[in-house]
């Protein structure tokens, strides 16, 4: 019977075909570890995100009068409302915990070397289309940290010279935050970006499926056709789009290998996210800020403008420059070398443990000057702050610069043809 | 420049409003599985705060029914003026008229124990000093120079503040200190429960939810280390 339905559908649309190329005949590099986990825990968040946002805009009210107590209908009034909401503003921390950590696998074993340029590309647009998605979303609950963290980052496009005051009026569409900016951000953060982020990641999936994946070695587990000898292949079937061209070595099919190991990852995830949900769901102060208990009001500043934890490196690098404009500059070319990094990225040797000693520290300070100014990010500004948010900074730009000239005539270590073991 | 002093000048009230030098607070202590001091919390709010503070996100059935308030009970003792039972817990006072009475107008507070926390509330209603120079005659060391007159001093009294910051034991009121702590202690037990109603369902639902997940865990692993036997 159900032979018979498969057979029907797949006479009218490639399905088995689509899924045997996609998972049970993808072939996987067998030696992923941890840091392989956080692609599936990132697509864990998105659907979470995805489900609790439509339920939660059937009660969300996006208006200046309604949006506060709107929400507090949703926490007391709807069933599961605070569930729901809970796990989407927590789902918004845990999206950049796992994506930072995703990026940083990346880095790590070179995963964005050729021929991953494009997966990378996608996944940067994902990052920056994710940081849009976010920024929005913070303005949804009409708290007063909300008001005021939208009013300090669209103020930011004022310092653009010549068109920078127009500019921002044309984002708030108004000449202050007020309910038409509400309203707006509602509109792109359910309906605009969502659909950019859908189709990004499918795209993100797809450029990923026709490289191959990458791996903790940075070896190649496709071999040139005819090159390796049958008893030394791998003995699971793959699909004939990869069989075809190329010899499997050390893989395995993605699932069920792989659906049953990140099963595992996927069970310890949601155990540390339901921790955070059902006993912390404030994170601390820094996933739900205190001021945001408060509705949003333009006369009543709150005592630090504090932005969402995940913002803080980029708005670290924004504020330790003392001109505004530069600033600006300054936190969108921190985006923008991460965009460029298979280009500053002149070696040919993909993972860390083959790389030059030089390059294990380069990104170690990398990974500690990025968290320095994430922590400075949620401080107040002050003179001692300033200094190390600069120092820190230098040290995140000159993880590029550097990089760009030791890996040109680098001195590496003899990477394996086989993953061992 | 200009523009920037424009922004401080128009957020010098809320400046003013907002709390001074922290000092450290003091321990709640208070304890939401309580019905006892829940209810006396939300007595001590009906009587004293309601008048000028609105919870107007909770609802007064909702209020019952969490605290086990036997709802025709509720309607009499709590309900004073013709509202329904599935009412916002509110009041009547003009806005813009307290505004002008109290410098601004006192704030909703259904979500102040999220917005201060618990023992912020507990500190804050312990901490009320006589200050003549104040236009209701104190001033208070947590929230300096606040608009509230100190509502509860026919039972605490009022203290003085000497010149090292330090608080005397209040005197004239109709509560001993002890017996006031605990008022306070009910009062903020009531807050911390109305800033979220489903808190302690929500930590329940937690165990619970964690629980599955760590037995999913075991047989996830399991069927793992199942499949991972012909990779080997």
């Amino acid at each position: 019977m159900f032979a018979n339905f498969m057979a029907w559908i797949d006479k009218r649309l490639p399905l088995t075909d689509a899924m045997n190329k996609h998972a049970a005949q993808y072939p996987a590099p067998k030696n992923f570890n941890f840091w392989y986990v956080f692609g599936i825990l990132a697509s864990v968040v998105l659907v979470n995100q995805l489900l609790t946002g439509i339920w939660l805009t059937m009660n969300y009210e996006p208006s200046g009068d309604g949006a506060f107590a709107s929400i507090e209908y949703i926490m007391r009034d709807v069933d599961y409302g605070w569930l729901l909401r809970y796990m989407h503003s927590t789902g918004a921390s845990a999206f950049f915990v796992v994506v930072y950590l995703h990026m940083f696998r990346g880095m790590m074993y070179g995963s964005y070397q050729k021929p991953r340029e494009l997966l990378w590309i996608f996944g940067m647009l994902i990052f920056l289309v994710l940081m849009a998605e976010a920024f929005m979303g913070y303005l949804l609950p009409w708290g007063n940290m909300s008001y005021w963290g939208a009013q300090v980052i669209i103020s930011l496009f004022g310092a653009i010279p010549v068109i920078g005051e127009d500019l921002t009026i044309w984002i708030k569409g108004d000449y202050v935050i007020s309910g038409a900016t509400l309203n707006r951000f509602f509109a792109l953060h359910v309906i605009a970006l969502p659909l950019v982020l859908v189709v990004l990641v499918f795209l993100h999936i797809l450029a990923l499926h026709e490289v191959g994946s990458n791996n903790p070695e940075g070896t190649d587990i496709k071999k040139p056709k005819g090159s390796v000898k049958p008893e030394d292949q791998s003995k699971f079937k793959f699909h004939e789009q990869y069989t075809k061209k190329y010899d499997i070595v050390d893989a395995i099919p993605f699932h069920p290998y792989y659906t049953v190991k990140d099963l595992v990852a996927v069970v310890v995830f949601l155990i540390l996210f339901c921790w955070v949900m059902f006993f912390a769901p404030e994170g601390g102060g820094y996933f739900i800020e205190a001021p945001n208990f408060e509705p949003a009001n333009g006369l009543k500043t709150p005592e630090h403008i504090a932005p969402v934890w995940y913002f803080g490196p980029f708005y670290t690098i924004l504020r330790v420059v003392p001109d505004k404009l530069f600033g600006m500059i300054a936190m969108f070319a921190a985006i923008f070398m991460l965009f460029m990094l298979p280009w500053f990225d002149r070696g040919t040797v993909k993972s860390i443990k083959y790389r030059c000693t030089a390059h294990t520290l380069n990104l170690l300070q990398f990974a500690v000057c990025f968290i320095v100014l994430g922590i400075l990010g949620t401080m107040p500004a002050s003179e001692t702050a300033n200094l190390i948010g600069r120092i820190a900074s230098l040290g995140y730009f000159g993880f590029f610069i550097a990089l760009w000239f030791y890996s040109n005539n680098e001195k590496t270590k003899p990477v394996p043809e086989r993953v061992s073991g | 420049m200009k523009k920037f002093i424009l922004v401080l000048l128009a957020a010098l009230p809320g400046l003013a409003l907002a709390a001074g030098p922290s000092i450290p607070l003091d321990k709640a202590g208070n304890d939401l599985t309580d019905k006892e001091s829940l209810k006396r919390g939300f007595e001590t709010y009906v009587n004293y705060c309601l008048g000028c503070h609105q919870l107007q996100y909770q609802r007064y059935n909702r209020t019952f029914a969490d605290l086990g308030i036997d709802e025709k009970e509720g309607i009499a003792k709590y309900m004073y003026t013709g509202e329904k039972v599935g009412d916002h817990i509110t009041n009547t006072m003009p806005a813009k008229d307290a505004a002008k009475w109290f410098g601004s107008a006192p704030p909703d507070l259904t979500l102040e124990a999220r917005l201060r926390s618990p023992d912020w509330i507990y500190t804050y209603l312990r901490s009320f000093y006589a200050d003549p120079n104040r236009p209701f005659g104190v001033n208070n060391t947590v929230f300096k120079d606040v608009g509230m007159p100190h509502v509860l001093q026919g039972l605490q009294g009022v203290s003085t503040l000497d010149e090292n910051g330090n608080l005397s034991e209040a005197s004239g009121g109709s509560l001993t200190a002890e017996e006031y702590d605990t008022l306070v202690r009910d009062l903020t037990n009531f807050l911390e429960y109305v800033g979220e109603p489903n808190k302690l369902e929500r930590k329940n639902l937690g165990y619970w939810v964690i629980g599955f997940l760590f037995i999913l865990l075991i047989f996830s692993y399991l069927l793992k280390r199942e499949y991972w036997k012909d990779v080997h």
